[in-house]
């Protein structure tokens, strides 16, 4: 069985962010860390690989440093990465974004795609179904949980108030949930073998099927009009009061607002 | 296709066991607005099994024209028959704006059918308008009319918004508990459309072998006009009582922080923030909360937030409208006690 696994490589948010002029992001002037729910993906495919032997591909999109985050998966156990990184493949919305790493899996072969649910810099959540829409195969988003049986995937897909148990033939692609899968963490031997690695590198000629209207910023459907820092409305006014004039100072302002 | 033949404001009317997500009337009060600046209507499109009979109710909260897309196939939800009635849906009768719920069927269903039709999907916004893009061009290099729409991204850090210019239906994902309902007219009857969709099962059918709701009684968050909302700093699942006093006694829902979730002290679907839910009710009691910005983006649109920490320092201050600095074990009591008091007298 093979496997094939996205994952990319985010900016730790933590730490603020950093706009280019045109107002897409300076990707490169912040920290990095691997997209948590892609992490939880990957571990969602270890866990197959320990029970079916699997062979697991990840595949990553962005600058050549996102190199980094397929060395990460390596040290985890993935058997292969492959590393899709062109100019022309910039500025990407998720038509663009999905449209490409499409056109790259379908250099590989596989059985089942995982993907996380979203990125925590976009929080778009549409690039993994829509990689599933441009390669016609069934897409369970939002798993929880996921098996492999015979030719099917089982997933315990989570929705507001209840969870669906589904099932799809494979080919499939499921999107995974980092609240409920906990990684791995690398191992020594792993990381060790990590750097060894050969990493398959694609520019934009190396993916096949792909109109060049459908990629990099010129390619991507939505625009950005603008980008900003959030404009938070101001703070009020703070009290440090004993507890009991605070109680007194908590009811007028409810009386006041006839809240009460 | 020239993009000028796509007409009309669409919203997705989510339905679930029979019973219409309060996103689904908040959609078409949003589409209201935006079908007044470009002078066309709003049409919900309500797809589902047995479900004709909620047409009226979209009727009632401004739905002009109520598309029912109904079969059994259509029963629970599953993405492919629901991509397959929307994408019907759409290239039949070319609206140009479709408004989806971003809820966890609408981040779904809005992706898959937007890469189906070919058209930009603007994820999870918190505000749409009609403007020109690009938004500093001189007039004559504007396209008009285009929906603007914004969204918070990077953790709630930056707010961007995005226009879909050159592809058609503009398409949004909308955060549930942002956009307002209109004030219902009892009286309005569902001009209703019915549209048969092409669902031939594929290889993208799956098959449902289970579905488990959740159990307990369902609070719903989103909907209370007053939150008693606890963080890290309530200290335990017990000390929540206090909370939940207060809440008593000023009819109020308790809600938490991601770390009273994460610490396992209360379920979930009482979670506000970025990975929780947004709330606005009238009145927000931030307790023991310290004000991550991923909290802070779910509830800074309530209408008064009073915040009880004992850190002076907490960024919950800084967008409170009243701040106290205290200790809510002392705090609560005393404040559920006098509010008792005033409501005996009343």
């Amino acid at each position: 069985m093979k496997i094939v696994v996205c994952v990319k490589q985010v900016p730790d948010t933590k730490n603020g962010v950093v706009f280019n002029p045109d107002g897409t992001l300076n990707r490169g002037a912040m920290d990095k860390v691997m997209n948590p729910d892609d992490k939880a993906g990957l571990e969602v495919a270890l866990q197959i690989k320990e029970k079916t032997g699997a062979e697991i591909t990840v595949v990553t999109m962005g600058i050549p440093d996102a190199d980094a985050v397929l060395r990460e998966a390596f040290a985890m156990g993935a058997d292969k990465g492959v590393l899709i990184t062109d100019r022309v493949l910039g500025g990407a919305d998720t038509w663009a974004t999905s449209s490409t790493i499409a056109a790259g899996i379908r250099n590989l072969d596989y059985d089942l795609i995982i993907t996380g649910r979203q990125a925590i810099d976009g929080d778009t959540a549409q690039v993994g179904p829509q990689i599933g829409e441009h390669l016609g195969i069934p897409v369970i988003s939002y798993a929880a949980d996921v098996q492999v049986e015979g030719d099917s995937v089982i997933v315990q897909r989570q929705y507001d108030d209840r969870t669906h148990k589904l099932k799809a033939k494979m080919p499939a692609l499921v999107t995974c949930l980092a609240e409920e899968i906990t990684p791995r963490y690398m191992t020594p031997g792993g990381i060790f073998d990590a750097f060894d690695k050969e990493v398959t590198v694609w520019g934009r000629n190396d993916l096949k099927d792909l109109d060049d209207g459908d990629i990099g910023l010129a390619g991507s459907p939505t625009k950005i009009a603008k980008a900003s820092d959030k404009v938070r409305k101001g703070a009020g006014e703070t009290v440090n009061l004993d507890p009991t004039e605070s109680v007194k100072y908590i009811m007028d302002k409810l009386n006041e607002k006839h809240v009460i | 296709m020239s993009l000028e033949e796509y007409k009309g404001v669409f919203t997705f009317a989510q339905q679930v066991d029979h019973k219409l997500e309060g996103v689904a009337l908040e959609l078409i009060g949003k589409g209201k607005e935006l079908a007044k600046d470009l002078g066309t209507d709003v049409t919900a499109v309500l797809i589902g099994s047995d479900v004709k009979d909620l047409a009226d109710t979209l009727a009632q909260y401004g739905a002009d024209h109520v598309i029912v897309v109904d079969d059994p196939k259509l029963k629970d939800y599953r993405t492919e028959p629901y991509a397959q009635a929307l994408t019907g849906v759409i290239n039949e009768f070319k609206p140009e704006i479709m408004l989806v719920g971003a809820t966890a069927i609408g981040r779904d269903l809005g992706p898959t059918v937007s890469a189906r039709v070919k058209t930009g999907l603007t994820a999870d916004c918190t505000s749409l308008e009609i403007g020109n893009f690009p938004l500093n061009a001189p007039e004559d290099k504007q396209k008009k009319n285009q929906l603007l729409m914004t969204r918070p991204a990077f953790g709630g850090n930056t707010i961007a918004t995005i226009a879909c210019p050159d592809n058609r239906p503009q398409m949004a994902t909308v955060r549930p508990g942002v956009m307002v309902k209109c004030e219902p007219n009892k009286s309005a009857k569902a001009d209703i459309i019915e549209y048969k969709a092409d669902l031939t099962e594929n290889n993208k059918y799956v098959e449902i072998l289970d579905i488990v709701k959740e159990v307990g009684k369902k609070v719903d968050i989103m909907e209370a006009k007053i939150l008693v909302s606890g963080g890290r700093g309530v200290g335990s699942a017990e000390n929540f009582k206090l909370l939940e006093d207060l809440a008593d006694a000023i009819g109020g829902t308790v809600s938490c922080s991601r770390a009273v979730v994460d610490n396992g002290w209360l379920p979930k679907d009482l979670q506000v923030g970025q990975t929780g839910k947004t709330v606005r009710p009238n009145v927000y009691f931030a307790i023991g909360i310290s004000g991550a910005i991923q909290h802070v983006a779910g509830m800074e649109e309530s209408d008064i937030i009073i915040a009880i920490n004992k850190d002076e320092s907490a960024p919950i201050f800084e967008v409170a409208d009243y701040g106290i600095v205290g200790d809510l074990n002392k705090i609560l009591p005393a404040l559920t006690e006098a509010i008792k008091a005033q409501k005996a007298e009343a």
